[in-house]
């Protein structure tokens, strides 16, 4: 296929080599150098998609960020990715995409029929039309939504794709590469400055790509390749292509999205796709230029309609015309620039300029070329559906009121200006007040919140030899504050050609007896007539206008339509565009892939993996693997075929009467030395601690402020004024911050150190009738008898060479001791106490056996302990001491936690002792009360009684104290279950404690 | 994501800290009567103020110290930072 709209010479693409690509499942080619837009523009493809309300056919309307249109669904590398702007993305061999918005296809949309029902799909039709009935919105209405809309499909496949992140400080970030850019870096630069300059785009320069320029004596094109070469040399600079500052967050941080593989038909091997820094600038200097605005008239989302900047920069890049019969509408000079270049290239293009009688350097040279100017001319309507095919134009009246006779015009493309846009987004979302700027009906950043400042366009300065002695001198000013070092640059002489004023002219009435749709949103269907309608419906913010029209809402956030609606809000308001204010901007500035943004923390990088240092032995034997928060630990130690309960239930019930080991390592483990020690536990915990002896625990309970109970745990008194806290596993890092917060900010006098120590230490809790025989094994020389090592006993004991401590404390209930090496020991400790246990039966135990032995001794844990319970729901009152104050202790004495019905835990067991109760079902009283059935309590966890071969279950009861022995219905709704049960004491086993003093 | 001066460690991001609340806010003394309201106003009432604020940060992965911030709640603009142990002025 010949490119027919390719010019024989010309651009920056490099025509040595060919590459081809897939649209639509049609082949083409293009050039290294082109976009997806310019390459498809070369073949002659204008229709690229659909729009999203009406589905009316869609073309290019820009060349770069500001596309409104162009949006596609790309296949690369066996991959597919929604939302990409066939206007930003290079063309690489191989590449493959599709339309989105059109189905069945492109050329023949189902949903265009929307264009002629568009009377019935004014503004907030989504609100309006799929209200009613409500019965209507999941069957018919969300599909046919869902089918019709959307900018792609994302991809159900895991990202193969390496994505990452990166922390970065500079002295000076600078965005945009265009004059204002250059001419800041390269002065910062000069003076030894750590600068970055970003830029979106793959090439350097901004508008001295497309402009007509001399700076000393070079085209602006080579004089931005010669500031970038020397810049790349500079160990103080950073440049990037394909990058883009898209947010401007506080304390000066922003945040860069850098393309690295985008523009490649696979990755390479060890590159990220994508790389997102978060960058900490000391001064910002935003060089973001401008993006050319359209003027609004009829069917001016035809195919064919596109900015000037636009075709201009398609001529002078890629060497690609987007029609062969121009049209220029223009209220300035700037589309005159565009026609010029149309008539270099022998194509004879027509402008029309809304204004009477402008003169102006380029201008003058325009006529000089011959191109057919009409003056007071404007675009009535677009004409043509894939595709313009001419355009009905008038003379305009001097107040721009009155239009005179329609003539057509032929012509195959429509290059609109209506004058420039500074790109105001950075500076906006760092909280810079911005201001309204008259002489170029605009707004510019005003007074900056953050070290943020706006060069050149961006800042509506444009002219190029303002913009770049604005820029070297900002640059040099910023940086020399900085560095203390200044090197002073001779200013480049510079050749442009002056331009006239623009004309205010931003609109085109309607004929009379014409009804043309006149969009000034294209991406999502907002026309003139829907801001209107808005209007007339009551609502005056500009943001209320924006959601209810959702004008500006689109994927390209209104780059183009913003002011256009703004100018229209104030006109039918009457009110100037400053009083009617603009919509907040919002970062990102343009679409950032998910992918970037989570970066490597995917799958197992998603959170850390912490392993015990047994960890490798419960694998050999086959342990089945659980989080515990970011632990992982052993929840059953499958056998043969058994499943989750059958080994469970074997393992609780080897504990019960053999013995049985546990990895207890997780267990949070915080080291408190200092002479006023035994004073911040007694504050801290809520019973008594002064008196603790040397050589012993004490089990503690420590209460937040609010009297909430927030951890429980045994502390050990290891020397005179040096103790080991145990917390739980989810509990152990605000225990920490907990103690902290007291020693430093509340008791500064206490004299006391609290460091974590979780990870020196590996514990085995060995739990079981024999579990004394198997400690006599492991420790020979040390005194392990009930009178040698009473229960709550500590002892520091040799394990074959190895330093031990051992606590003899119980979860389980049963006769139990917990021994504690260091880490590094911790395998060794394990095998030993394997192999001590043998004879007696000993068998590893996992976490849901743990459950089932705490759950039928009444042991509260985390479900109980959930952030919800005093002591006294969880039978603890008995810890509370009397005597002394402690964390929380106020709270408790408040009227509801004083309650006499206050709630309780109490055992639960189902009347048939058969049927297993669903952790989180209620109790109720009368299971056929009529909804909402009054709720008494509910289910904290539930077991299987190893003890009693049935379902034992805890549960929060209301007035739980004096409900054991009533009968009552545990409901979950959930599993449709209704069990009747009865109320008996949380102390399920062994009620007395007698197992763990025997 | 803010960038707060820890005393003690020099400027560090926001995600090495945590946010802990009001730092004007004094603990009642252990062991004296204080009446249901005082208490109550201790453990749960606070201003939600917009403008100049003292809080509290504990600089978690950094030096664990606790540190007060004096920051404005609706810029987000950090005036000082003190250690635990310094009064606020
Ligand atoms: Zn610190």
């Amino acid at each position: 296929m010949t490119q027919s709209f390719r010019l024989e010479s010309g651009g920056f693409i490099n025509r040595d080599k060919k590459i081809s690509f897939k649209f639509n499942g049609k082949n083409y080619f293009g050039y290294e150098g082109d976009t997806l837009a310019s390459a498809l523009i070369a073949n002659g493809v204008h229709l690229i998609g659909r729009s999203f309300k009406y589905h009316r056919p869609r073309g290019f309307f820009g060349a770069g960020v500001d596309e409104p249109y162009a949006i596609v669904q790309l296949y690369r590398n066996g991959e597919t990715e929604p939302n990409i702007k066939a206007t930003e993305q290079e063309l690489f061999e191989g590449l493959k995409a599709k339309s989105v918005n059109c189905w069945p296809s492109v050329n023949f949309d189902v949903g265009a029929i929307n264009n002629f029902l568009k009377i019935f799909l004014p503004a907030g039709f989504y609100y309006k039309t799929f209200m009613w009935p409500k019965s209507f919105w999941y069957k018919i209405y969300e599909p046919f939504i869902r089918r019709a809309a959307g900018l792609g499909t994302a991809s159900t496949k895991h990202d193969k794709e390496r994505y990452e992140h990166k922390y970065e400080y500079c002295d000076l970030l600078i965005t945009g590469s265009g004059p204002s850019g250059l001419a800041s870096a390269y002065s910062a630069a000069k003076n030894g400055a750590k600068v970055i300059l970003a830029e979106d785009k793959s090439r350097f320069g901004g508008t001295l790509l497309t402009s007509e320029v001399n700076i000393g004596n070079q085209s602006g094109k080579e004089w931005a390749d010669s500031i970038i070469s020397e810049l790349k040399e500079m160990p103080n600079v950073t440049v990037k292509n394909r990058s883009q500052v898209f947010g401007y967050y506080d304390h000066n941080m922003l945040v860069m999205s850098e393309r690295i593989s985008d523009h490649l038909p696979k990755t390479k091997k060890f590159h990220p796709k994508q790389r997102l820094w978060y960058i900490r600038a000391k001064e910002v200097l935003i060089s973001s230029g401008s993006i050319e605005r359209p003027i609004v008239f009829g069917n001016n989302d035809t195919p064919g309609v596109m900015l000037s900047s636009a075709a201009k920069e398609y001529l002078k890049v890629y060497g690609v015309l987007v029609g062969k019969k121009p049209l220029v509408f223009t209220n300035n000079d700037s589309g005159y620039e565009t026609a010029i270049e149309f008539k270099k290239n022998g194509i004879d293009p027509i402008i029309l300029d809304t204004r009477k009688e402008p003169q102006s350097e380029i201008i003058e040279e325009a006529k000089n070329m011959n191109i057919n100017i009409k003056n007071s001319y404007v675009v009535v309507a677009a004409q043509g559906y894939k595709k313009v095919k001419s355009a009905d134009v008038a003379k305009i009246s001097d107040n721009k009121e009155e239009l005179g006779s329609i003539e057509n015009i032929e012509c195959d493309c429509i290059c609109v200006s209506g004058f420039w846009t500074p790109t105001i987004h950075l500076a906006s979302q760092s909280g810079n007040k911005t201001k309204f700027n008259e002489d170029i009906d605009a707004f510019v950043p005003g007074i900056s919140k953050q070290n943020e400042k706006t060069l050149g366009a961006a800042n509506g300065i444009y002219t190029l030899e303002e913009t770049l002695k604005d820029s070297f001198e900002k640059g040099n000013l910023l940086s020399k504050k900085i560095t203390n070092n200044e090197n002073k640059i001779s200013f480049p002489n510079v050749v442009e050609k002056k331009s006239t004023v623009h004309d205010k002219f931003w609109c085109v009435p309607l004929p009379k007896g014409k009804n043309y749709k006149r969009f000034l949103d294209f991406q999502n269907d907002v026309a003139v007539s829907d801001i209107e309608i808005a209007l007339k419906e009551g609502y005056r913010s500009i943001e209320h206008v924006k959601r209810y029209t959702t004008l500006g809402m689109a994927t390209d956030q209104g780059k183009t339509s913003n002011l256009n609606g703004l100018q229209l809000v104030s006109k039918i308001e009457n009110k100037v565009v400053p009083a009617v204010g603009h919509t907040t901007f919002r970062p990102p500035y343009s679409p950032v892939s998910i992918g970037a943004i989570v970066g490597r923390e995917v799958g197992k990088h998603s959170k850390p993996t912490r392993k015990s240092p047994m960890h490798s032995w419960h694998e050999k034997n086959n342990a089945v693997f659980v989080d515990a928060g970011v632990w992982l630990r052993p929840r059953y130690y499958k056998r043969g075929e058994e499943n989750l309960f059958e080994a469970s239930k074997r393992e609780a019930r080897n504990v019960r009467t053999n013995v049985g080991v546990c990895d207890v390592t997780t267990l949070g483990k915080i080291d408190i030395k200092g002479p006023d020690a035994a004073e911040l536990l007694n504050r801290v915990y809520t019973n008594a601690w002064l008196k603790l002896p040397v050589g012993k625990a004490r089990y503690g309970v420590m209460l937040r402020e609010d009297g909430i109970v927030m951890d429980d745990g045994t502390t050990t008194r290891i020397s005179e004024n040096h103790y080991h806290m145990t917390t739980t596993t989810a509990q152990a890092a605000n225990v920490l911050s907990h103690l902290e917060y007291y020693l430093q900010l509340v008791w500064p006098e206490l004299n006391v150190n609290v460091v974590s120590t979780t990870e020196q230490w590996a514990g085995a809790a060995i739990a079981g009738p024999k579990s004394r025989e198997v400690l006599k094994k492991l420790f020979p020389k040390s005194d392990v008898s009930n009178e040698g090592l009473p229960f709550m006993g500590y002892m520091e004991a040799d394990l074959f060479g190895v330093k031990a401590k051992i606590f003899r404390i119980s979860f389980s209930g049963e006769l139990a001791y917990e021994v504690n090496v260091e880490s590094d020991n911790g395998y060794f400790m394990w095998e030993k106490i394997i192999e001590a246990g043998e004879e007696f039966g000993i068998q590893p135990y996992g976490t849901e056996a743990l459950s089932t032995l705490r759950i039928e001794m009444g042991h509260v844990a985390g479900s109980e302990l959930d952030g919800r319970t005093i002591p006294y729901d969880n039978s603890l009152e008995g810890l509370l001491s009397k005597k002394k104050d402690f964390i929380g202790k106020r709270s408790l004495s408040r009227k509801a936690f004083a309650a006499e019905d206050r709630q309780k835990i109490v055992g639960v067991v189902p009347l048939d002792k058969k049927t297993s109760i669903p952790e989180g079902s209620h109790l109720v009283k009368d299971s056929n009360a009529p909804l909402p059935n009054p709720k008494l309590g509910y289910i904290s966890a539930s077991c299987w009684s190893v003890e009693y071969d049935n379902p034992f279950s805890l549960a929060i009861l209301k007035d739980g104290k004096n409900m054991i022995g009533e009968k009552l219905f545990v409901m979950s709704p959930l599993k449709n279950k209704v069990i009747p049960v009865e109320i008996v004491s949380s102390h399920y086993v062994d009620p007395k404690g007698e197992r763990v003093r025997s | 994501m803010l960038h707060i001066k820890c005393p003690h460690c020099g400027m560090r991001s926001q995600n090495e800290f945590s946010y802990g609340g009001d730092a004007t806010v004094k603990r009642p003394e252990l062991g004296k009567e204080i009446s249901d309201q005082d208490w109550d106003n201790f453990v749960y009432n606070r201003k939600s103020l917009r403008g100049k604020h003292w809080e509290l940060w504990q600089h978690l992965s950094g030096c664990r110290q606790w540190i007060k911030v004096q920051r404005d709640t609706a810029t987000h603009e950090i005036f000082k930072t003190l250690k635990a142990n310094e009064e606020i002025s």
